[in-house]
């Protein structure tokens, strides 16, 4: 579409349309302003409205979520989620999705998904001490797979690296259902002062609206726009929607936000995220009371002859908004011209409660601030409850269990991410303690022995199959991998990446997975305090699995109680905390040694999770343990095996003969651990886990250079360890 | 020893070299903005690790004509020291005061990991608490980190002990010629390397293997 249409043009049915909006949707547009919009206006409705930006879809399921505890200093609503560590520091993290950019542009795509979390942290006065991300890609072997891997672990490394914050953790996973729809979920954790965050509401009639950072450019227009429809066969054609970022600037605009914010002199901030300077300024103005008037000929702009339709719709990158205090605009425009910055004064707060644009002497918008946002249409979408998974009946044990032990330990899914992460710079600011690899990432609290856990867990398989049962388990999994590196788990932010919510039995995945979600939150008390929804995650049609990202943060009070998975010493015994389990639907071993994804996943007992997970934090700072994992994919001859190649130490293992051993080992029952410990501890530690009430066993001895599965097999560990780290070199080797 | 730390826009190591500077060299720090055109009373310059200005053009040529760089090769001249870390390096190299050109790596990809480096050179002021052959565990976290020079220049600098760290045990993870991971210049005095020595100096960090080189230069 030409962008260079006159204001005042006649809005048709076709540019309605263009626009993403429906036909009720524009009639309850000219309800609410009682004529026809101007160009540039529909264009703001259009970036209010859509999906994206207005959960118009998930907003009546969203409230459902628990968002409250102790802790929890800010929920969900503004940048980002606060919770308190104590000592008036608090930590301020969100997760969220670049999903439809990474598949079109994936360096870019998956950069500016980092830059734009990373913005949504330090926004609110947090300096970023973690990034994590979750990444889904195609089965390998789609054919745009090498090329979105390497691009999207390129772009969110080229951000993050150049930017300053370790990489921490996260997880890559492969399904054929990705091909076309691969998913970027980027998180950022901060740390700020308790008592020193900054939120978005504009306060004070009169007081100037500052624009910082990069310029404007025509990238990025339509951008939310674009996240909000699903894919056809011209996505390629779509390129010019994804924006361009450039860390060097957001990372001279951290030390400059950071340095004007203790200055006093910032009353409200609110980055230009999605839908750039509209959403922004909406959502200062509304969110203050208050009205917002910009002069666009002020705005900072890259390109010559930008009309206002593209400067309010632009998603260029590396930009805030603030308002200021009149008092202090001299030292804060020194601070932002010392960064190389652009500062300039665009606007100002109104009392009038209108959102009002001016262009080259003309008015070009004037709408109702509060009710762009709150106006927004909301839909209770109809839903169908998905039809349950049969129990699969016919399981066969493997011919080779040494075979199928190798398969799961090197399947796409569950092998090593080494070539990933090492791409990623997890070291830098030199407070982590535990890199990937483990159940959870853990960085300390510069200049204390605190520290952050945090991971990022989402079993998609299982939410396929039952949606409610998955999205507990996404919880609980990361709930457990803090507990498992001995945090106390605070809170969540959640990345909801689905389908398309207008068809029912996707909308009746999206509400059952979120119904099991926060059940699980309230069981655990592990609330929502920030997230993201993107929907629309198909091609021609075809769905994305349902991907309820769960991010996670978690307190060790203490750095010297942490746990790691690698066995440590010959003749530790081995505990199995939580009972053998016998729960073979949607596992890792039918998937990868079967090519079957079948049965209902593993139901979680949220009460179990609960007690065993506490035992173990509990024993874990005991300081009786040697080391701990979780049991999830792959079940507990995965846990072993990685317990083993982080040690570069074998185990002696016992399977119980009244059971099948492949169901032993491959089964992916919930609400398990397995751990380590001196042999003159195991009978206190079992007395001990019996009068708690948690299921735990001795099931064997760290030893030997091999997983010697007793009666069964004796596997080397060089087998295992060439099994989990050559799948992933290998196949990005591949021309 | 009183440390000056050069901040360019985009140099994001300074923290973590400040820390290992006053936690084990116990030096006191001073910070130098880029455009300032002289350095304050100081022993030792240090540049640490980053993306001066995005690494735009080339790694470390925009940082290398800034207004603090005369300064920095007058100090040189004078005998005084300087160390450049990663991106320091990289800056070090582009004024011409270390000898070569730090390439792409091989793979043409970042990398972070662990490397095993070996002392090669134990009179310098960053290794003389350390023995020439010694091995220590070294974190490397760089992009373009691919050591290259001239034949004529790299027969010069290793007849000269002028190569101070190697990547040890097959550990080279850039492509880097010789496994060049640290040079000096031909008086000692000015030192260049890849790896992030100050990532690997307390429990924390899995490894305390790179204090010894610190406490040189408290020395």
């Amino acid at each position: 579409m030409s962008a260079h249409l006159p204001n005042d043009i006649k809005i048709t049915d076709e540019m309605v349309a263009e626009h993403g909006l429906k036909p009720d949707e524009y009639q309850r547009i000219l309800d609410l302003i009682g004529r026809e919009p101007t160009f540039t206006e529909l264009g703001i409705f259009s970036a209010m409205w859509n999906e994206h930006c207005s959960y118009k879809s998930s907003k009546l399921w969203l409230k459902t979520l628990p968002t409250e505890s102790e802790c929890v200093l800010i929920g969900p609503g503004e940048n980002a989620g606060a919770v308190d560590i104590g000592d008036n520091q608090a930590i301020i993290f969100k997760m969220e999705s670049h999903n439809h950019p990474s598949f079109i542009e994936p360096y870019q795509g998956a950069a500016t998904g980092v830059g734009g979390i990373l913005r949504d942290v330090f926004t609110m006065g947090a300096r970023p001490i973690a990034a994590l991300n979750s990444l889904f890609f195609g089965a390998p072997d789609y054919d745009k797979n090498k090329h979105l891997i390497s691009g999207v672990v390129a772009g969110v490394g080229g951000y993050g690296n150049c930017f300053g914050v370790p990489t921490v953790g996260g997880s890559v996973n492969f399904h054929k259902r990705y091909e076309g729809n691969n998913l970027t979920n980027a998180m950022a954790i901060g740390l700020a002062d308790a008592d020193k965050i900054f939120l978005s509401p504009a306060k004070g009639v009169g007081r100037p609206v500052v624009y910082l950072g990069a310029k404007t450019g025509r990238d990025g227009i339509h951008g939310a726009s674009m996240a909000s429809a699903e894919f056809a066969d011209d996505a390629d054609e779509k390129r010019p929607t994804v924006q361009v970022g450039d860390p060097f600037t957001e990372k001279c605009l951290l030390e400059a936000c950071l340095e004007l914010m203790q200055t006093g002199a910032v009353i409200a901030i609110q980055d230009m995220g999605a839908a750039g300077l509209t959403c922004s300024a909406v959502e200062m103005g509304a969110s203050g009371g208050l009205g917002v008037r910009l002069d666009l000929n002020k705005v900072p702009c890259r390109e010559e002859r930008m009309t206002a339709y593209e400067m309010m719709l632009s998603e260029s990158q590396e930009r805030m908004l603030m308002v200021l205090d009149p008092a202090k605009e001299k030292i804060a425009e020194a601070i932002f011209i010392k960064w190389g910055l652009d500062f300039a004064i665009v606007g100002e707060t109104t009392d009038d409660m209108r959102f009002s644009i001016w262009h080259n002497g003309d008015e070009v918008a004037n709408l109702p601030i509060k009710e762009l946002g709150d106006e927004a249409p909301e839909y209770d979408r109809p839903w169908i409850e998905p039809t349950p998974q049969a129990p699969v009946t016919d399981m066969q044990a493997p011919t080779d269990l040494t075979q199928a032990v190798l398969q799961v330990v090197g399947s796409p899914d569950n092998c090593s991410k080494r070539w990933v992460w090492e791409q990623y710079d997890q070291l830098i600011q030199s407070n982590t303690a535990q890199v990937p690899g483990g159940d959870a990432a853990v960085v300390r609290i510069n200049g204390t022995n605190k520290a952050i856990a945090s991971c990022a867990d989402v079993t998609p398989r299982y939410v396929e199959a039952d949606p409610f049962e998955g999205g507990k388990q996404a919880v609980a999994e990361c709930w457990r991998n803090l507990t498992a590196v001995g945090a106390d788990p605070l809170a969540i932010t959640d990345n909801l990446n689905f389908g398309n919510p207008e068809r029912p039995e996707i909308m009746g995945t999206f509400v059952m997975a979120i119904k099991g979600i926060g059940e699980a939150c309230r069981a655990l008390n592990f609330p929502v305090v920030s997230g993201n929804v993107s929907l629309y995650n198909e091609t021609n049609g075809k769905a994305i699995l349902p991907t309820p990202t769960i991010g996670g943060v978690g307190l060790l009070p203490n750095l010297d109680d942490m746990a790691t998975l690698a066995f440590k010493n010959d003749g530790d015994a081995i505990i199995l905390i939580g009972g053998h389990g016998t729960h073979m639907g949607q596992s890792s071993y039918l998937r990868d040694t079967q090519g079957r994804e079948e049965g209902p996943p593993p139901p979680v007992d949220l009460e179990k999770e609960k007690t065993n997970g506490d035992f173990v934090r509990n024993l874990i700072r005991s300081g009786d343990t040697t080391a701990v994992h979780d049991i999830s994919d792959g079940g507990l001859v995965l846990a072993l095996s990685d317990m083993a190649l982080a040690g570069n130490i074998g185990a002696k293992i016992e399977v119980p003969r009244d059971e099948e051993a492949f169901v032993t080992l491959f089964a992916e029952d919930q609400a398990r651990y397995v751990l380590t410990c001196s042999p003159d501890k195991v009978t206190q530690i079992i007395r001990n886990a019996e009068s708690a009430g948690v299921p735990a066993t001795k099931i064997g001895t760290v030893t030997s250079t091999a997983l010697i599965i007793q009666g069964h097999a004796t596997i080397s560990l060089n087998m295992l360890k060439s099994a989990h780290e050559d799948w992933l070199p290998n196949y990005m080797a591949q021309a | 020893m009183k440390t000056a730390i050069i901040q360019f826009p985009g140099l994001n190591r300074e923290s973590d070299m400040i820390m290992a500077l006053e936690n084990v060299s116990g030096a006191k720090t001073q910070t130098v903005w880029h455009t300032q055109t002289s350095l304050p009373d100081t022993d030792l310059v240090v540049i640490p690790g980053g993306f001066s200005y995005g690494d735009y053009l080339r790694c470390g040529a925009i940082a290398a004509r800034s207004p603090i760089m005369k300064a920095i090769v007058e100090h040189a001249n004078k005998g005084g020291k300087v160390l450049g870390v990663c991106n320091g390096f990289q800056i070090l190299v582009e004024t011409g005061m270390l000898r070569g050109a730090l390439m792409r790596n091989a793979n043409l990809k970042f990398v972070c990991k662990q490397v095993t480096l070996s002392v090669e050179n134990d009179s310098t002021f960053f290794t003389s608490k350390m023995n020439t052959g010694d091995q220590v565990t070294c974190p490397v976290a760089h992009h373009d980190g691919n050591y290259y020079v001239d034949d004529e220049t790299l027969k010069r600098l290793e007849g000269d002990g002028q190569i101070v760290f190697r990547y040890a045990n097959g550990t080279n993870p850039n492509g880097s010629m010789n496994d060049i991971a640290g040079i000096c210049n031909a008086k000692g005095n000015v030192i260049g390397m890849m790896p992030h020595p100050e990532n690997m100096i307390e429990a924390l960090h899995g490894k305390t293997d790179c204090r010894p080189l610190f406490e040189s230069i408290a020395a």
